[in-house]
């Protein structure tokens, strides 16, 4: 609860998220997910105040127990508005902030910087001031910074929230590779599910600060709470609800409209 | 009616933000204009209510010269809601922040009253009217600048971006909602990149890149198009992606419609059992 | 506004611009002593020719030159102050006995004038010199080095960083409420004002929501784990910094020598 709120923001959340998992977490506005999303870092109970009940534990660090100065060594976390988040003059001294305020050696966060730079795929907009740059580049800065870091875990509230579809399409291709690549443990949470629904293999829906669907894609997006919910359900996944109410049978539930299209070419050639 | 005529707008840093654009838009559509972000679309609707005039060329609205008159005399007939609600949000009471413009405009006292009352009930505040507006969340803020603009019942809606942070079911709603101006026979004008949404909306789109003007036409045919797809930097909708990948198999690759599909692929089933 | 456009940093390169800022700053409080112990015209107008080299190997000229427009309505304001005080009551002032009504009583006044103005006119021209050629991160390094608490460098930086962000804010701000009717250019001073409010609210209210973002951004990565703060750049002195401080040094022991041993003409005797 935060302090002078008169409602809980969380009630009784109970989630396991595995090292090397991508996942999106989602609800209609409102549901917690930012306050859960910041309870990671420890911004919650730390930076808000207010009461946290129960246990966060990351990477075996229970988050109550330590300031956000040492969990951000191991979750890194890039938030909504891309300008909100840069605060250097030009583009590498943000992403070397981090190391600074660490006390890293100015070697190493040299190194550091040009290797969070290249995974992001930035490198040429090393010297360039963060205003100048579009929503989408800022973003990959963002997450440049955060890389740097080098953490284990890495949270993202709704960062496509002010990016065109092509500028979301990279962000997540970014995250993808980190995820992939580098094993870091991703947490999205994101609206755009039709978009990130390539990307996952655990998604959690919150409503009214509780937990109420947690389990592989396929399973969350097809359920009917999900749709009760008024979560945005991927196309893909809707369209072949709405095929099985008028009787035609899928092999899989399509989340993606890749499978979309690979699930019902094998429905329609078998016909 | 808005008529824009040739024009063209340089900012005072130098950049074109538009080059020689021309458009109509005639009285009761629906029109949503699409593109990357930097492609023009804020900057051509800034023309629409005066905040902006061109550089050369000229916009005409209601046959009336941007030019010629101010923008308080325009924004008479042209609402514009802009993207972020805080930058417009500045009194104690949502009462007073729906009655500010009207008071601007010299509406009585009465009047005032009995629009206000109407526009708060209309975006479903009527429990937070006497509520700071700094105290409400982000969606009801957004209800609050929506209904301080159509306070003053505009016959033209301006939307920049009314998507953007919301989620499925504050999207429904705002679909919805925009059928009701539609019915009032009031021309509605979305600035949007979410191409979901319009699909959903299938109204009159205008695609630009680059401070120009690339195609303009049925939600349908220009959201199917791949070239004008690609020429907007926008992306396809799902359903459209989803046949893309069905079309040697002869199913259409026009639809955007979610039900249409299901038609479509209904229809083919019948035929090939 | 033009007198800001002097302090305003502009993307560009030179041997001036390299510099350390510290080493500048040196010269710029150098030029301000050596200003502030002549009362003579002469000198003044040295020390203003003095300056322009570095003006124009810097590559600044328009707006350097643009600064001085702006200053020049105070310079006007100081030299007319000091002409009307001086003739009201000239005691003290060198070459003129009360009251002062000889030719020669009169162009000592209007030279004594002019230096007050001039010599105004010296510390904006080598302020906005070392503006104009400092970038707004290398002063805050040079802050940081100079072992000012970082929060105060950090703060700095950040404010220069936003100034566009809330120049563009304040707009589109003005741009919005101006779509409800507001007219800004309409009214008595006193309505004008008020018509200011809803322009200043959003305008307060977005920075404050911007820096809890931003604090939001800074905790999170890792703001405050250490006093021992790491830097990625550094500024070193180099010879021509050092050059720059060794010849400002020179100046100022050369001025002062000229001050303590040597009775400066008036500009009149001067040209005669």
């Amino acid at each position: 609860m935060y302090p002078g709120g008169t409602k809980r923001a969380l009630e009784d959340v109970s989630i396991t998220i595995e090292k090397g998992e991508f996942v999106v977490l989602t609800g209609p506005s409102g549901c917690g997910k930012t306050t859960l999303c910041r309870c990671f870092n420890g911004l919650v109970p730390h930076f808000y105040g207010g009461k946290l009940e129960g246990n966060v534990l990351v990477t075996d660090l229970t988050v109550s127990e330590h300031p956000v100065q040492e969990l951000a060594r191991h979750v890194g976390l890039v938030f909504q508005n891309p300008e909100n988040q840069l605060f250097a003059l030009f583009v590498e001294k943000d992403v070397a902030f981090g190391l600074e305020n660490l006390g890293v050696s100015r070697d190493e966060i040299r190194k550091r910087v040009d290797w969070a730079l290249k995974m992001t795929g930035i490198e040429d907009l090393r010297e360039r001031t963060p205003h100048e740059l579009s929503g989408g580049q800022q973003q990959r800065v963002a997450i440049a910074c955060v890389l740097a870091m080098q953490p284990d875990v890495m949270v993202l509230d709704e960062p496509t929230s002010f990016l065109d579809p092509l500028g979301a399409q990279k962000i997540f291709e970014v995250i993808g590779e980190l995820n992939k690549k580098l094993g870091i443990t991703v947490l999205l949470i994101e609206h755009r599910l039709d978009l990130a629904s390539r990307y996952c293999n655990h998604v959690v829906v919150m409503d009214e600060g509780r937990v109420v669907l947690d389990g592989e894609p396929r399973e969350v997006f097809n359920s009917e709470k999900a749709h009760l919910i008024g979560v945005g359900i991927p196309k893909a996944t809707r369209l072949s609800q709405v095929l099985e109410k008028s009787g035609v049978h899928l092999g899989r539930i399509p989340v993606t409209s890749e499978e979309a299209s690979h699930v019902l070419k094998e429905v329609l050639r078998r016909d | 009616m808005i008529e824009v005529k040739n024009v063209s707008f340089t900012y005072p840093n130098g950049v074109e933000a538009l080059q020689r654009v021309s458009l109509t838009i005639r009285n009761g559509e629906f029109v949503a204009i699409m593109g990357q972000n930097g492609a023009g679309k804020t900057t051509l609707i800034k023309h629409f209510n005066g905040l902006l005039k061109p550089t050369s060329g000229e916009v005409l609205v209601d046959g009336v010269n941007t030019r010629k008159v101010s923008v308080a005399t325009l924004a008479r007939n042209v609402g514009f809601v802009f993207q972020n609600p805080d930058h417009q949000l500045f009194c104690e009471t949502v009462e007073d922040e729906v009655a500010f413009a009207l008071r601007n405009f010299g509406f009585k006292e009465r009047t005032i009253k009995k629009r206000v009352a109407w526009a708060i009930n209309l975006l479903d505040l009527t429990e937070y009217r006497k509520t700071s507006p700094f105290m409400l969340s982000g969606g009801e803020r957004k209800r609050v600048a929506l209904a301080s603009v159509l306070a003053w019942n505009p016959k033209v809606v301006i939307l920049d971006e009314p998507t953007i942070g919301q989620d499925h079911k504050q999207k429904e709603r705002l679909r919805q909602f925009i059928v009701q101006l539609i019915a009032q026979r009031k021309t509605v004008i979305i600035v949007t990149h979410d191409v979901e949404f319009v699909a959903e909306c299938n109204p009159h789109v205008v695609l630009m890149a680059q401070g120009n003007i690339v195609a303009e036409g049925d939600a349908k045919q220009m959201l199917t198009n791949p070239d004008l797809v690609t020429q907007a930097s926008i992306v396809s909708p799902q359903i459209t992606q989803i046949f893309l990948g069905l079309a040697n198999l002869g199913l259409p690759t026009d639809l955007i419609d979610i039900h249409e599909a299901r038609e479509a692929l209904l229809n083919f089933l019948e035929v090939t059992s | 506004m033009s007198v800001f456009d002097g302090l305003r940093f502009r993307r560009v390169s030179s041997p001036i611009h390299r510099l350390d800022p510290r080493a500048k700053f040196f010269y710029v409080v150098v030029m301000f002593v050596i200003a502030v112990i002549f009362n003579e015209l002469l000198p003044l107008i040295v020390l203003f020719l003095v300056q322009m080299p570095f003006v124009f190997v810097a590559g600044v000229q328009r707006e350097w030159i643009r600064s001085l427009r702006g200053a020049l309505f105070l310079a006007v304001m100081i030299f007319a102050f000091n002409f009307v005080f001086g003739y009201l009551s000239p005691g003290g002032i060198p070459g003129i006995e009360p009251p002062v009504d000889t030719l020669s009583e009169y162009l000592a006044l209007l030279e004594r004038s002019l230096t007050m103005a001039l010599r105004f006119a010296v510390l904006v021209e080598s302020f906005s010199v070392f503006f104009l050629t400092t970038s707004p991160d290398h002063l805050g390094l040079a802050l940081e080095q100079s072992h000012v608490p970082y929060e105060f460098c950090f703060a700095f930086t950040t404010a220069v960083r936003f100034v566009p962000v809330l120049a563009e804010e304040a707009q589109t701000i003005m741009d919005a409420q101006k779509a409800r009717g507001l007219e800004l250019e309409r009214g008595n001073f006193i309505k004008r004002v008020r018509n200011y409010i809803p322009i200043l609210i959003p305008l307060i209210v977005s920075a404050i929501r911007r820096s809890l973002e931003l604090a939001e951004a800074m905790e999170s990565r890792a703001w405050g784990t250490t006093k021992k703060r790491t830097n990625l750049y550094v500024l070193k002195m180099r010879r021509a910094d050092y050059a720059l401080a060794f010849v400002s040094v020179l100046m100022l022991i050369f001025a002062v020598y000229v001050w303590r041993f040597i009775s400066i003409p008036s500009l009149i005797a001067f040209l005669r």
